[in-house]
């Protein structure tokens, strides 16, 4: 700051480049020193909770969270729920035990298979991939929920920004965990983050998956790296549409692929609707914050 | 003369008038113990009730004489004769105000001044122009310590507001801050708005030769986090202390405003504003007296 030249941390304006992916570069000890206030903050001080549980997938997302909650809270404070379902990839088991042992996270695994397919064998055998993992997600949440309850403790959301503004995860599952330390960084923000507070390589390098149908990637599902996805979401959310990136050199394919599945998705990432009828309606007129 | 400031990074129990107005009493007795006593306490925009109230200000606003009262029959006779700067929000018959009172604690004081929030932040995480009024103007009071005027927040953002307190007379600033945390790019080591903070006060400060105390909260507000990072600067732009990031401070600066007459004597552009100012008004867009300048002629 004073003083010292050029200014640290200001930003020299540059044209947008798919070559420069430094727009998204962040202070990993910063970042980190940010999100465990905060999740002190929000669960203890506001929320009066001393315990939290994160589903733990056996992905960078879940492993951040509960890495972050557990230098927040304590490990001791701390439930990582596995809740494979029968098709999981038993890495995905490995993985999560990986993680929860270097951060020395007390674990219980909790297999939803016969619930979900005791729902789904029974009324909808024909039913496909995407809509067994969307029943998986939301199963899982219900166990998230329940086993917090029991344990007076607060789940813990996991969803990254790229995954929220892609609209790539299940509405009412994923993201319906009421305190959510990941959902302002991009993926490969994450990767940045879970680097350097020592999530396991394994856990960081591998192929993002959202494990819900068997073999499939992220990257595969959207015909999109994250990297890529990222730095097209940053510019087009700081205000640039999709014929600036492409004027600057980004793949049209890829900038209209993801411009296409921000804008389809907005619905996601609100509440219900309500119909409004008077002018006392909650979230439209009667307005109060949700730590009020 | 040497003043002997205490700036009070402080996190309010929000929506907690009661429980706020004690650990403000406390924060005051803290200050008042130390050595040496400072004169003045200033604490943040906002400390009151926090920032992100919504509709929630209308239950939370309150007098300024309401709160004097409250803090004078909280801290006892331990402060008296101690000033104090503290944000909040306001109430009166025309409506409600983002403002920070000026006071003086005790039986022998009293309100010296409240300034309301000119520039209402309503952009992007900021929705102040929907819930509370603007402030008419920006002037200094005569207080105990010198000569001093109060900005709230966006309004030392806009240059106007340091030059017209610093034309009012003010010797020392004191920017009473709810600043969102923003930006987290590698190389500063603080989130980015306080990088844009700490070249505000401390641009305010070198250009008119006065000091400038900058008072933020801390505290996370459903997710928003204010960082802390409270700063005080020289006349000559140069910072003097910064607080810590995400907690609460008791920060002792003490100042000597003699120091803003030397520092304008230094580097007179104060005066030079001064002669200027008249003019440059009578001649500014929109003033409806506009001389025609001298290539319309």
């Amino acid at each position: 700051m004073t003083g010292a030249w050029p200014p640290p941390g200001v930003a020299v304006a540059r044209a947008p480049d798919p070559a420069d992916a430094s727009p998204l570069d962040i202070d990993t000890d910063l970042v980190r020193t940010w999100l465990v206030q905060f999740l002190r903050e929000e669960i203890e001080r506001r929320r009066g909770f001393r315990r939290v549980v994160v589903g733990l997938s056996g992905g960078v997302d879940s492993a951040l969270t509960a890495a972050l909650c557990a230098e927040a809270l304590g490990p001791e404070a701390v439930l990582a729920l596995l809740l494979p379902y029968r098709t999981s990839s038993p890495w995905s088991r490995e993985h999560a035990l990986l993680v929860a042992k270097k951060f020395g996270i007390p674990t219980r695994t909790i297999d939803i298979t016969r619930a979900v397919d005791g729902y789904l064998d029974e009324f909808e055998p024909e039913a496909g991939g995407h809509r067994r993992g969307n029943v998986a997600a939301r199963q899982r949440m219900i166990v998230l929920f329940d086993q917090a309850f029991k344990l007076s403790a607060l789940p813990v959301g996991t969803g990254n920004k790229a995954e929220r503004l892609l609209g790539y995860y299940t509405w009412h599952a994923d993201d319906s965990p009421p305190v959510n330390p990941l959902g302002d960084l991009f993926k490969s923000q994450v990767w940045a983050l879970a680097r350097a507070i020592g999530v396991p390589a394994e856990v960081v390098d591998k192929p993002a998956t959202a494990d819900l149908i068997q073999g499939q990637t992220d990257e595969e599902d959207l015909g999109v790296t994250y990297p890529e996805a990222d730095l097209i979401l940053h510019h087009l959310i700081s205000g640039l549409g999709p014929d600036d990136l492409v004027e600057a050199g980004f793949e049209r394919r890829k900038v209209e692929l993801v411009a296409g599945r921000l804008e389809g998705t907005h619905w996601k990432r609100h509440l219900p609707t309500v119909a409004m009828l008077s002018p006392t309606a909650i979230g439209e007129w009667y307005l109060r914050p949700v730590d009020y | 003369m040497p003043l002997d400031i205490a700036i009070a990074q402080f996190r309010p129990s929000k929506g907690d008038l009661d429980a706020t107005l004690d650990a403000c009493a406390e924060t005051i007795l803290r200050a008042v113990e130390q050595e040496p006593r400072p004169h003045l306490v200033v604490f943040p925009e906002t400390a009151l009730t926090g920032y992100f109230l919504e509709g929630g200000v209308r239950e939370q606003a309150i007098a300024a004489p309401e709160l004097l009262k409250a803090l004078n029959e909280r801290v006892g006779g331990d402060a008296d004769g101690v000033d104090i700067a503290i944000g909040f929000y306001e109430r009166d018959a025309r409506g409600i105000y983002n403002s920070a009172l000026y006071a003086t604690l005790g039986p022998g004081g009293g309100i010296l001044h409240v300034h309301r929030k000119v520039f209402l932040a309503t952009y992007g995480v900021f929705q102040e122009e929907r819930f509370v009024e603007a402030g008419a103007g920006i002037r200094a009071i005569d207080g105990p310590p010198g000569r001093i005027a109060l900005l709230i927040c966006e309004d030392g953002f806009h240059s106007v507001s340091g030059t017209l307190a610093a034309l009012d007379g003010a010797s020392i600033i004191l920017i009473l801050s709810a600043s969102p945390a923003r930006g987290a790019a590698p190389g500063a080591g603080v989130p980015g708005n306080l990088v844009r903070w700490d070249a505000l006060a401390s641009a305010i400060a070198a250009e008119h030769g006065v000091f400038v105390v900058v008072s933020q909260l801390v505290g996370f507000e459903g997710g928003k986090g204010f960082a802390g990072g409270s700063a005080a600067y020289d006349p000559r732009g140069h910072r003097l202390l910064a607080g810590p990031l995400w907690e609460e401070a008791l920060l002792p600066v003490r100042v000597d405003l003699d120091d803003a007459a030397r520092a304008r004597t230094e580097e007179p552009l104060f005066s030079d504003l001064e002669r200027s100012w008249t003019r440059l008004l009578v001649n500014s867009p929109g003033s409806g007296v506009r001389r025609p300048a001298p290539e319309d002629e």
